[in-house]
């Protein structure tokens, strides 16, 4: 059900340099799973409206504005996770090669 | 007397009576940690500094008159254990994943934040699946944790660190997260007690997400009692996640709460009781219904229509979710960064190669397959709207019923490597627990007794969206009517 070419295109979208390995096991793999929820066509959903989310809850409003002193001040930790940085920034390589 | 054998209660009772103090119950815990965490490999990282963080509670015990001592926070002083994917500031979060080894969270999530303002003391953090996608704790990147009651067998996951350091007398209790079974199911394996609540009921904020629409951070405890003071702490409004509900929104009474089990209305689906069900789970769960039938509850069978569909849904919406919420894991503004890379591209594809385990790789996979052109349609949006019918099936059944009952896992706990080399099969353990996620509603496992090697045995009560005080409060008359204590 899945090809190759298609596992190749996917893996672009995702962003992820899959090994020639990994892409054939996931051909088999993802055909399978896709095979098993290929179950989902019994169901008779004509006029059924699509639960996109888990809480009842809606229109939810609050402030714009900075609301807890504790997570203020955090610039040095953050930026201490960042693998390459300079000058205070995140350097990213060139995006045009 | 081992005083890691306490349940939490207890515990908060002898540090109150000055029957032991902070230092004796965290420094046994520790203990017990160093003494058996090398086999069972329930933690990722053990917090030595508790033993600092206790003394300074003695100190405060230590001065305290007979009225400040009663004023003391339900989880004042009490060791508890915490999945590597919620943060503590200052300390690393790896959600069981290469990619986050180095990581080190810069806040802590607003959970944490309420169990150290009541004074808990937090033990360390536990292993997991990588980032909660799994059911055994084996697809951890830093090896698998063994059941406390046979380390041949999964612990059961993703939470399966926090079940096994709860079951193995190595915490007093845990914090978990369950996305579709992550706290029940381990809490099944390894006999105590799992509280998934309802979605919203606790907030999400600095919780690592995995499906943020099904996603909820709970307790796991020896007892229901145990399970409900750590609920009542973490629980409640929160302006950091919009789908937090206030806690009065949380009924705490209720007609039935003066009643036992007179008259409660039962259901037990019919379709968690179908193939695929070991034999000795289901005597377990019938003895359980039997029990509670002879105190005077009326049991009747109850039909899910669409509870077959709930895996499919369940394999569709949780990829979907997935292959967005790890999108932000790109190498560059923290974890793993692929070294001599020449383009950003490269960058973000390569970190994420040698970062990601083969089944968060997988689902991200999926995910993006389903949501990508010309496939919406077929596979994220019909799984919405399955979804809407899974809902609609606990709905009608709860017109008739005030619980649903029936097991929480197909089987006891599998063999190590047993399901490894397939998915699939790796999937079906969460069978009847994933339908309780897709509908936002609370459920509860809890030991309904072991089979005949001594392996527990889970039983799941499922509640209504919001009723999460009634589960409790039902939970607690069955654990009376069952009688079995699960011991590691």
């Amino acid at each position: 059900m899945i090809s190759k070419k298609d596992v190749q295109h996917i893996a672009h979208l995702a962003r992820l340099a899959l090994t020639a390995e990994e892409e054939d096991r996931f051909v088999g793999e993802l055909s399978a799973i896709l095979g098993f929820v290929e179950k989902l066509n019994e169901a008779d959903t004509e006029g059924v409206m699509p639960m996109t989310g888990g809480t009842m809850l809606a229109h939810v409003m609050r402030e714009d504005a900075v609301s807890d002193p504790v997570l203020e001040g955090k610039h040095e930790q953050l930026l201490s996770a960042v693998p390459e940085k300079k000058d205070g920034w995140v350097k990213v390589k060139k995006i045009f090669s | 007397m081992d005083i890691t054998s306490l349940t939490l209660s207890a515990a908060a009772k002898g540090l109150r009576e000055r029957a032991f103090s902070v230092s004796d119950l965290v420094g046994a815990h520790l203990d017990a940690i160093a003494q058996k965490d090398g086999v069972l490999h329930a933690y990722l990282h053990v917090f030595d500094d508790a033993r600092e963080a206790a003394r300074s509670a003695d100190i405060r015990i230590a001065t305290a008159n007979p009225l400040d001592i009663e004023a003391l926070p339900p989880l004042f002083g009490v060791p508890i254990a915490v999945k590597d994917n919620i943060l503590v500031e200052g300390r690393q979060a790896t959600a069981g994943s290469k990619i986050l080894e180095h990581y080190t969270a810069s806040y802590d999530a607003t959970v944490i934040r309420k169990l150290k303002e009541q004074g808990a003391i937090i033990l360390g953090k536990t292993n997991m699946d990588e980032f909660a996608m799994g059911s055994s704790t084996e697809y951890s990147a830093f090896g698998p944790t063994k059941n406390p009651h046979d380390v041949t067998r999964v612990p059961g996951g993703s939470s399966g660190g926090s079940a096994a350091a709860v079951a193995g007398r190595m915490a007093i209790a845990a914090l978990g997260s369950d996305t579709g079974g992550s706290i029940r199911q381990p809490a099944a394996f390894c006999g105590v007690v799992g509280m998934k609540p309802t979605y919203g009921a606790v907030s999400r904020h600095g919780l690592i997400a995995m499906a943020s629409s099904l996603d909820v951070i709970g307790p796991l405890a020896k007892t229901v009692g145990d399970a409900e003071i750590i609920f009542d702490a973490i629980r409640g409004k929160d302006a950091f996640d919009a789908t937090a509900y206030d806690e009065t929104e949380i009924p705490v009474k209720h007609s039935m709460f003066d009643k036992k089990l007179k008259n409660l209305r039962v259901g037990v689906p019919k379709e968690y009781f179908g193939a695929g069900l070991d034999a000795d789970v289901e005597k377990a769960v019938r003895r359980v219904l039997q029990n509670m039938e002879h105190a005077g509850a009326r049991i009747e069978e109850v039909t899910l229509p669409h509870a077959h569909l709930a895996l499919p849904a369940y394999y569709i919406i949780v990829p979907s979710e997935v292959s967005a919420n790890l999108a932000r894991l790109d190498g560059q503004r923290y974890g793993h960064h692929a070294k001599d890379a020449d383009t950003l591209y490269d960058v973000y594809a390569r970190s994420r190669d040698e970062g990601f385990g083969t089944e968060v790789k997988r689902r991200i996979m999926l995910g993006t397959y389903a949501l990508s052109a010309g496939y919406y349609d077929a596979y994220y949006l019909k799984a919405q709207k399955v979804r809407r019918l899974i809902a609609d099936d606990f709905n009608r059944a709860f017109e008739r019923v005030d619980i649903l009952i029936g097991p929480t896992t197909p089987a006891p706990a599998f063999p190590l490597g047993s399901r490894n080399d397939n998915p699939l099969e790796m999937y079906l353990a969460d069978i009847y627990t994933v339908a309780v996620n897709l509908a936002g509603l609370p459920a509860l496992s809890m030991p309904a007794g072991a089979n005949a090697t001594g392996l527990p045995i889970g039983l799941q009560l499922i509640a209504p969206r919001l009723e999460d005080k009634k589960l409790f409060h039902i939970a607690k008359q069955a654990e009376a009517v069952i009688g079995y204590t699960a011991k590691a």
